[in-house]
């Protein structure tokens, strides 16, 4: 199958389908720690090559639910299917094979702080495919100057920057190209400048390279510029809220939770009127 | 046509327009090790003029495929022939542009910078070593007057903590002390009995073994034990504070830190570790009175006349004394080697490791020196 043959696919229209072919199903999860149920009842598909945010306010379980569907935690119940592989239920070793196709790039960069940048990219490169030294260098520099940090690779995660970290991340997170990549906050607690940048990083990856991104973030502007499709999660309400376009739930939603997350408003009466005042 | 993992390549040698490499479905991380390997192998075997890499029916090119194309072209380059694309699609050229596959190729590592030569590694571990004595120094000052500020206004002591670091260094050890010093005496009873016996001196294996435990072995062990369990735990933690910026933390919210952190653990471990290592004394002679009354066919009446015979007052003071000042060094090293990591996880490990190697040297050494005060002070 070429590009030309891509092209086919799109005058038969079939384009369009495989565009909506769901990498990612969650059926009915019950998630929680302990006896604690946090989301329940929680059933979404992620399209394959799309850019899917989980959002919603703080302690609602937006990184429970992705922690869920990288297997880092079993559900109470429900099913997660990645990539055609029931997580929940499968082996040892088909699993270990679908982590080989999932990146995920980690609040705090979750970089091996002994290791330099270079090595750190290097590690899965080295571990998974059978390349010589020198073409996993030429690999490591190509994936870091796609990150902007060319002439970093020799420095230790603690001598660079929070946003240096996060790209680096990222950079390690893609070492194998995966199929999907997940990521945890990518811009939380970066300035503008830089959390703009993660943005353009990501919709350049995704564009380039097709790969489907399942991104966790509040950040307002972060949400407008990468994704078409969201759900919205509540702590109150312990499951989903809201799902579809951010604009038109910003706009249209009837939802007084939703509309006042995507519009920056207090939910108390009192702080806003102290605001008006 | 060689096929590979979803991908594959045919080679076509003509003699007038050279070598085509006609690449088929997605070159990417699955199928380039291999693609790479075949096509290098075939082009050094057969060197050709000009080799065109066809990327028309690629559906899918991503950084691995770029280090294909770029190997294959830097090893025509070196048999000297020339390298050409052919049918690169648009997704396939944003992909290249994305490396500068063109110009400026993207792929090269930056070179690690040299190491450093002899004199400058000397030169840089004697500047640590001062800078460490430096700070070992800086950090006993501040614990004195963290002590004196306590001494003088006892309500700034951090009570609780100190109690549970009691807890953790002493009552939490004491199983695995008590434990140790009794296959301690066993062994020793054990191994001095079949010398003593020849002698017919059975009776002097409760001196032996009381001698060298209340005296000697008794506060080591413990503080080795100690070390190894409260020290290893005061670096660990107070690296990790310091590495995700508690310590920081503490001090703007104008905390004096080393009072917060330090005295409470090195006056915990001050208190009990010299009542450890009383324990420690006990369960030993109870371990070598199982032997003598097992193997030697002493009486325990005996076997504990004999002990308190040997024993004087002044060797279990000396004992305690002793356990007392290996525990403040304990303490002392294990926050001390916290307070200066940085960096990230492997600074703990290395803070860790640091404050059990140098609280075991300075329990022998200071064991030394107070073998040698003792041979002519006593």
């Amino acid at each position: 199958m070429g590009f030309h043959l891509c092209r086919d696919y799109q005058v038969l229209g079939i384009a369009r389908l495989m565009a909506e072919e769901a990498i990612i199903q969650v059926r009915n999860l019950e998630a929680g720690y302990g006896t604690q149920v946090i989301l329940r009842n929680i059933s979404f598909e992620v399209h394959r090559g799309e850019i899917f945010i989980i959002l919603g306010g703080s302690g609602c379980g937006k990184s429970t639910l992705l922690k869920h569907m990288i297997g880092l935690r079993p559900p109470i119940s429900g099913k997660v299917k990645v990539d055609g592989v029931e997580i929940t239920e499968s082996d040892q070793k088909t699993y270990r094979k679908l982590l080989r196709n999932i990146g995920v790039l980690y609040q705090s960069s979750a970089l091996i702080s002994s290791m330099t940048l270079a090595e750190n990219v290097a590690l899965p490169i080295r571990e998974y495919t059978g390349l010589a030294d020198d073409e996993i260098a030429s690999l490591v520099a190509m994936k870091l100057a796609l990150v902007d940090l060319h002439g970093y690779e020799h420095h230790l995660p603690s001598e660079i920057s929070g946003g240096m970290k996060k790209r680096a991340g990222l950079a390690r997170a893609m070492a194998l190209n995966p199929d999907i990549l997940f990521f945890d906050e990518p811009t939380a607690g970066l300035d503008p400048i830089t959390s703009a940048e993660i943005d353009e990083l990501i919709l350049k990856i995704n564009r380039s390279l097709g790969t489907t991104m399942v991104i966790v973030t509040h950040e307002l502007q972060s949400i407008f510029r990468l994704a078409k499709r969201v759900i919205m999660l509540d702590r109150t309400a312990r499951g989903i809220i809201a799902e579809g376009d951010p604009t038109y739930l910003r706009d249209h939603s009837g939802n007084k939770t939703v509309r006042h997350f995507f519009n920056r408003i207090p939910m108390s009466e009192e702080m806003i009127s102290g605001r008006t005042r | 046509m060689t096929r590979h993992n979803g991908s594959s390549f045919r080679i076509e040698d003509k003699k007038q327009e050279g070598t085509t490499v006609f690449f088929t479905g997605k070159l990417d991380v699955r199928s380039a090790p291999d693609a790479l390997r075949s096509i290098t192998e075939h082009i050094e075997r057969n060197p050709p003029g000009t080799l065109v890499a066809d990327l028309a029916n690629v559906s899918y090119l991503d950084d691995f495929g770029v280090l294909v194309l770029d190997r294959i072209r830097k090893t025509v380059g070196k048999k000297g022939g020339r390298f050409l694309l052919r049918g690169t699609g648009e997704k396939a050229g944003e992909i290249l542009s994305l490396f500068n596959f063109e110009g400026g190729w993207r792929g090269t590592l930056k070179e690690r910078q040299p190491r450093a030569g002899l004199m400058v590694s000397l030169g840089k571990a004697t500047l640590d070593q001062i800078a460490d004595l430096r700070f070992q120094i800086a950090f006993m000052g501040s614990v004195l007057l963290a002590f004196l500020t306590v001494v003088r206004h006892p309500g700034f002591l951090r009570l609780e903590d100190t109690v549970a670091s009691m807890k953790k260094t002493g009552v939490d050890a004491f199983p695995i002390v008590a434990l140790i010093s009794f296959l301690l005496g066993l062994i020793m009873a054990f191994m001095s009995s079949v010398q003593l016996q020849q002698f017919g001196a059975n009776i002097y294996v409760a001196s032996l073994v009381s001698l060298a435990m209340v005296r000697e072995l008794g506060p080591i062990m413990t503080s080795i034990i100690v070390a190894g369990r409260s020290g290893s735990a005061f670096a660990s933690e107070i690296a990790t504070m310091k590495i995700s910026e508690e310590v920081d933390a503490l001090f703007t919210m104008g905390f004096d830190v080393t009072r917060f952190l330090v005295v409470p653990k090195v006056l915990a471990s001050i208190l009990v570790v010299p009542l450890l290592s009383v324990f420690s004394n006990l369960f030993a002679i109870l371990g070598g009175l199982v032997v003598g009354v097992s193997m030697l066919d002493l009486t325990a009446n005996a076997y504990m006349t004999q002990t308190f015979k040997t024993l004087r007052f002044f060797d279990l003071w000396f004992g305690l004394f002793k356990s007392g000042f290996f525990a403040l060094l304990i303490a002392w090293m294990g926050c001390l080697r916290g307070f200066q990591a940085s960096g990230g996880a492997s600074a703990v490990g290395k803070a860790t490791t640091s404050a059990v190697v140098s609280s075991i040297f300075l329990i022998i050494l200071w064991d030394s020196i107070f073998a040698v005060i003792i041979r002519y002070w006593g």
